[in-house]
């Protein structure tokens, strides 16, 4: 069976502590946290790190979902469940939910992070292409401080983030604004499987003219996990079914898919559109406080909005 | 490395690798088999046990992460007064048939009861989705966890 | 006495309970195996240990098709934790480096000329623990040459293909064999004569039985005694040890293979592997017991896949519906060694049970046989033989047939099932069916599906843009290999032998030759003897699994159990009774015809106050009574059971399925399966096991294929990629029943391990095809993922033995 190569192992009691590990130990040290990324790399020996620093013992300073100056506040040692189950998370932003709701397995959730997915840039994990829709700022710690970096600008691609060596994520920052609606739906081929495709919206109105809109784009080769050219088609227009067809061709035209057993590229590139209208009309229900019609099967986009909204 | 850790209750000490996946720590180390491994890839759950509490897949987590917590395995199910109602409805319902993945499968069921004491159809089959079963259909298994939870606090011998 | 009714022997009849609650005799049963298996004390492979137990980890090829240039193990062996490295030159040295397969080929234990498929084995390492065995592989350097590799099936036998098995003498292509059954001239001239005919190509794809335990051994040949222990994930522990003796030259009383628990098999267990031959070699080698459990990608990539069918099938009508023939051309990707495991007369096992469940009598199938760069196998998974193939194949072809007749499906099969009184029916190929009574059993699935109402649903969605499918199948199995005067595998007749000792305080032994995989035979075959016996199953201990000590039989797959060991069950159960009636006469001071056996006890027609019970004769055979004439002590027995016949089980499927065509998205929403498999010893089991199989077959429907990109990489080698269906995917099942008990076994039962994995997929492939007859879709390929579905609906379903393009 898998079993991974040797390496040196180091337990974290800080961040500071776990700053200054990656500072001694060098490039070839990595963090480790729900391991559920990194261990399956290393054992198939793809990865082969010379020293693990596990920062498991860090979640009473990384683990936490809280709202503070404005802005929904993630700690990055938060455990998928974690944020599946806070009510605050979904009560801003429903399509923390709805992304959770079908990222890996319920037990793999009870380990992986969101910091941790974040830092892995697999171009098929759901919560880059969410926080890329959110517009949120991802947080990242060295010894000279604390730098804020766009969540659409963290990643350099595939694999591959603007965190240093010797840097850490610690925090996600998503502001709260009013008048939002959020959804991300996705196809998988199975529970728990990773993503055919699938796209987050998170949209912001003023009556029926929409005022912002983020659009997130899962395994579809777009690149930042995001729809630049179909959120200027939606900036400050009211809202039609024209409209929202028009915005789901863009996306569509933006991503570059590649063909692999999930299905060939132009199916992707139809759900890249297809999935984008209906995360559109889910997030547009949600903001205007209407229930969205339902959705059958493993599409799936949370039924309701839910408690706990603040304006 | 040397890990101090407490599995089912009872302090245990190994001196094990930093790169031994914790399903071997138990397994081979620990002497405990009735935790299984199946995939290698966290996707089928045979590998299941409790980290502090919390159901994880052992095969993705090292050995030396659980210093200093508890572990607790299926050999832990059973109490001093019997089975743990868990196990019985497995038995009552044919929620197993080769039993491999059935450790597994009840771990996950301990802790999704413990939040959940009364899930619907659609919670259970949400909570196992990690879990792999290639005899059942998952049909017994669904039942059984049914019966678990009508009757729980009732431990019985079976 | 306690009784209850037991319902599912088709008429009620009573039961009497035991102490213990359990029925003396057939009904449900909770399972006497749970007890361990629940509090985590099952003994499954990687749970044995023995002392100065070493490790090996087998090196495999990342490529499908390449010449070994050279192997540089220096390395490897310079590490301070490893005793040996094996490579296929070493075997050659033992005459080992090749084995025989179970279908008259050969397959390399190691590759010594060349690799011919991606994760075929290469090296061998034994070490003193598995994390080094694992460093070591990557120690060990090899130099391919690379050659074209031979993966699309359909160009295998072009004239300019590559290769695949040039070491054998003149081979210059990649037939293997052509087998043909029914009769051509007939099914000819009935398609020349019909008003309507229809065909349709179809894929049933390579898929893996995946147990959830991989295939290991633990051997030890111990240098002294010269005997040889195996612990053997194996479905046919008596069949191995044979094969070992014939493969090693090991004398075949120096061998002892011991099945333990088994976490699953679904025919991934029947076959020899090399890692079970090297483990072997690894302990003559190293002197130790060595251990090697298959990580999983090898189990995906390596073991006995399934199916692989290229299937071009044609039925012929009358313009109302009446069938009149059907023919098929079917090439069958065999892989790179030629190791189907399946009875040696039939190269396509049962495939020409195709002609199904209908009356008709022109039939003809061809199929031809090829060599691939892919893994060796074929038959496995839960097929019967290949009746998982012919199933689908009818089943395929009738709903096509309806389509083309603008027919209700349900009807037309109404209109063709063969009627009860047509039995004993012999097929247009030739099986004998033995018992039957169809239009029941769709009727009753009808009847639980609420068919006419779905069908109204159905119309009003499809006047909404909704789309939902409603599928049928019907299926005949044939199982219980079988009479041996057909079936063999390398010769050896597939009887079952067993034995039941009766102790003299009256609790039993029973010892069968058959293996259990998680089919309960440790309750089920306690509850024949209870049957037979009125001993209650708690007293009856059932062991299985260790040659040393279980009589010979060819083991558990293709539903055999039940229809061969559990007739070898009854039989010796039936010699024991009849022994004791000679015994109880004689102590009773009358004549055997005197008496009559009531519930475990033989008593005096007329005056049954006077009697013995079935223990207390056991004593008495036991104690100093002087025996009957002709009598031996102790009260024991012994069978071989040779089937006269194939028992045929047979069932109707309705699948209901929601499609969503902006996805492709397909979601089962229910699935009735109305099984007839006789009389059912223990209802509880015999629904365990059509569950698990209608799972099967909505994985295999909808998600479980295993497809290769144009290099020969396997795109299926892990559970990353070949899906299994999770809870999330399937239904809650509703099951019914109808009971048609086999004229010609001692129980009347029939096996049905396999009926659903067997009959199901067709229904949902033709519910599918049903939510897409909107969108004119005729027909696409298993496995219909979201893409398959969107590609068909787009007009151009994808070849699902290939990578997407």
């Amino acid at each position: 069976m898998q079993t991974p190569a040797p390496f040196g192992y180091e337990r974290a009691t800080s961040v500071n502590h776990a700053i200054s590990l990656l500072e001694k130990l060098g490039p070839e040290a990595r963090l480790v946290a729900g391991g559920h990324s990194l261990l399956p790399m290393m054992k198939l020996r793809l990865a082969r790190p010379e020293y693990l620093i596990d920062i498991n013992d860090l979640v009473d300073d990384l683990s936490y979902i809280k709202v503070e100056d404005g802005e929904l506040r993630i700690g990055a040692m938060t455990r998928h469940a974690q944020l599946l189950g806070s009510t605050l998370a979904g009560g801003h932003y429903a399509i923390l939910h709805d992304a959770e709701r079908v990222i890996a397995d319920p037990v793999v959730r009870n380990r992986g992070t969101v910091g941790g997915s974040i830092g892995q840039a697999d171009p098929s994990e759901d919560l880059s292409a969410v926080f890329s829709a959110a517009k949120a700022t991802i947080m990242i710690t060295s010894s000279t401080g604390v730098r804020g970096v766009a969540a659409r600008d963290i990643h350099n691609g595939p694999y591959e983030t603007v965190v240093g060596e010797a840097e850490m994520i610690t925090e996600v920052r998503i502001p709260i604004r009013p008048g939002g609606g959020s959804a991300y739906t996705k196809v998988e081929r199975r529970a728990g499987d990773w993503a055919v495709a699938a796209s987050g919206v998170c949209v912001w109105l003023d009556g029926d003219v929409i005022t912002d809109v983020g659009i997130g784009l899962t395994a579809v080769g777009a690149a930042h996990f995001c729809a630049p050219d179909a959120e200027a088609l939606l900036i400050g227009k009211p809202i039609s079914e024209e409209l929202i067809e028009a915005a789901g061709a863009a996306a569509s035209a933006h991503s570059s898919p590649s063909t692999d057993q999930r299905g060939p590229k132009e199916y992707k590139r139809h759900l890249a559109g297809e999935l984008t209208k209906r995360s559109l009309r889910a997030a547009i229900a949600r903001a205007q406080g209407r229930t969205p019609g339902s959705n059958t099967a493993q599409s799936k986009t949370a039924q309701s909005n839910v408690e706990g909204k603040v304006a | 490395m040397e890990v101090n850790l407490t599995v089912n209750g009872e302090p245990m000490k190994t001196d094990i690798e930093p790169r031994v996946l914790l399903v071997h720590a138990i397994r081979d180390h620990l002497g405990l088999t009735g935790t299984h491994w199946g995939c290698d890839t966290s996707n089928c759950g045979a590998c299941v046990v409790h980290l502090d509490g919390v159901p994880v897949k052992s095969c993705t987590v090292l050995g030396v992460m659980a210093e200093g917590r508890n572990v607790d395995t299926v050999e832990g199910l059973e109490g001093p007064n019997g089975l743990d109602p868990i196990q019985t409805g497995f038995m009552e319902c044919h929620g197993l048939q080769c039993g491999f993945c059935t450790p597994g499968m009840m771990m996950v069921t301990k802790a999704l009861l413990q939040h959940t004491p009364n899930p619907t159809e659609h919670e259970i089959r949400e909570a196992i989705s990690g879990q792999l079963c290639r005899c059942t259909g998952y049909d017994g298994i669904v039942k059984s966890i049914q019966w678990a939870a009508s009757h729980q606090n009732q431990e019985v011998s079976a | 006495m306690t009784m209850i009714e037991d319902q599912t022997a088709g008429h009620a009849t009573q039961v009497p309970v035991s102490k213990a609650g359990n029925p003396i005799g057939f009904g449900r049963m909770l399972r006497k195996e749970d007890a361990r298996f629940l509090r985590g004390q099952g003994n499954f492979l990687d749970d044995v240990t023995m002392p100065g137990m070493l490790f090996g980890a087998i090196l495999a090829s990342p490529h499908a098709h390449a010449r070994i240039i050279s192997i540089d193990t220096s390395a490897a062996e310079a590490h301070p934790r490893v005793k040996a490295v094996i490579t296929g030159k070493m075997l050659e040295g033992l005459k080992l480096a090749w084995m025989p397969t179970l279908s008259a080929d050969v397959q390399a234990v190691l590759a010594t000329d060349k690799v011919r498929y991606q994760g075929q084995e290469v090296a061998f390492v034994i070490a003193e623990d598995k994390y080094s065995a694992r460093d070591a592989l990557e120690l060990i350097d090899v130099d391919y040459e690379m050659l074209p590799p031979m993966i699309d099936a359909r160009r295998a036998l072009d004239a300019d293909a590559p290769i695949v098995r040039d070491e054998i003498d003149g081979k210059t292509d990649n037939h293997i064999f052509d087998w043909e059954a029914g009769d051509e001239a007939k099914a000819d001239a009935a398609f020349a004569s019909a008003e309507v005919s229809v065909s349709l190509d179809m894929l049933y794809p390579r898929s893996h039985p995946a147990p959830m335990e991989t295939c290991g051994s633990v051997a030890y040949m111990n240098p002294v005694s010269g005997k040889l222990t195996a612990y053997i994930t194996s479905q046919a522990p008596h069949a191995h040890r044979t094969i070992y003796a014939l493969v090693a030259g090991i004398p075949e009383h120096k061998i002892q293979v011991i099945s333990p628990d088994i976490g699953g098999g679904f025919g991934n267990k029947v076959p020899i592997y090399p890692g079970y031959v090297l483990a072997v070699v690894g302990s003559i080698v190293t002197k130790r017991p060595v251990k090697w459990v298959e990580d999983r990608s090898s189990n995906l990539m390596t073991t006995g896949f399934a199916r692989d069918y290229h299937m071009h099938g044609e039925i012929c009508a009358t313009k109302d519906g009446q069938i009149l023939g059907v023919r098929t051309n079917v090439l069958a990707d065999h892989g790179a060694f030629n190791a189907t495991a399946q009875p040696t007369k039939f190269p396509a096992g049962l495939f020409h049970i195709f002609t199904g469940s209908y009356n008709y009598q022109a039939a003809h199938c061809k199929v031809t046989g090829v060599y691939t760069n892919k893994a060796p196998g074929g038959v496995a998974y839960a097929c019967s033989f290949r009746i998982t193939e012919a199933v689908y194949l009818i089943e395929r072809l009738v709903d096509r047939l309806a389509l083309e007749l603008d027919m209700d499906p349900a009807e037309l099969r109404m209109k063709n099932l063969l009627l009860p009184e047509q039995f004993p029916y012999t097929t247009p190929t030739g099986y004998e069916y033995d018992s039957g009574n169809y239009p029941a059993a769709l009727t009753e699935a009808m009847r639980i599906a609420g068919y006419d109402e779905l069908r109204k649903e159905q119309a009003e969605k499809r006047t909404r843009g909704e789309y939902m499918g409603i599928g049928i199948s019907f299926f005949t199995e044939g199982v219980g290999a079988g009479p041996s005067k057909h079936y063999d595998i390398l010769g050896l007749g597939m009887n079952d032998g067993c034995e039941l000792r009766i102790h003299p305080t009256g609790t039993a032994q029973i010892r069968l030759s058959c293996q259990s995989q998680g089919q309960g035979h440790e309750t089920t075959f306690a509850q024949i003897v209870a049957h037979e016996l009125g001993i209650p199953p708690e007293d009856v201990e059932v062991i299985h699994g260790d040659t040393d000590n279980t009589p010979f039989g060819l083991g558990t797959y293709a539903s055999r159990s039940t229809p061969v060991s559990g007739a070898a069950a009854a039989v010796v159960s039936q010699r024991v009774r009849a022994k004791a009636r000679l015994i109880a006469a004689a102590a009773l001071e009358c004549s055997p015809d005197d008496l009559e056996w009531n519930h475990g006890r033989w008593q005096v027609k007329g005056d049954a106050e006077k009697g013995k019970t079935i223990q207390e004769i056991a004593m008495l055979s036991h104690s100093a009574m002087q025996m009957p004439e002709g009598v031996e002590g102790h009260l024991d027995a012994t069978a071989v059971y040779n089937p006269p016949n194939l028992t045929y089980p047979f069932g109707a499927y309705i699948c209901v399925v929601d499609l969503d065509p902006g996805t492709g998205v397909v979601k089962v929403r229910r699935f009735i399966a109305v099984d007839d498999c006789g009389p059912r010893i223990n209802p509880m089991i015999v629904e365990g096991q059509v569950h698990g199989g209608l799972a099967d077959g909505i994985g295999m429907a909808l998600m479980q294929a295993i497809a290769f990109d144009e290099d020969g990489n396997c795109l299926g080698g892990s559970f990353m990629d070949y899906l299994l269906p999770t809870a999330m995917e399937v239904p809650t099942f509703e099951t019914g029943m109808t009971v048609t008990p086999s004229p010609h076994h001692p129980l009347g039962t029939k096996g049905v391990g396999e009926s659903a994995t067997v009959g199901s997929p067709p229904a949902v492939v033709n519910a599918v095809m049903d939510a897409l007859k909107p969108f004119g879709v005729k027909h696409a390929d298993m496995p219909l993922t979201p893409a398959q579905v969107w590609l068909a609906i787009q007009g151009r379903p994808a070849r699902t033995d290939l990578a997407f393009e």
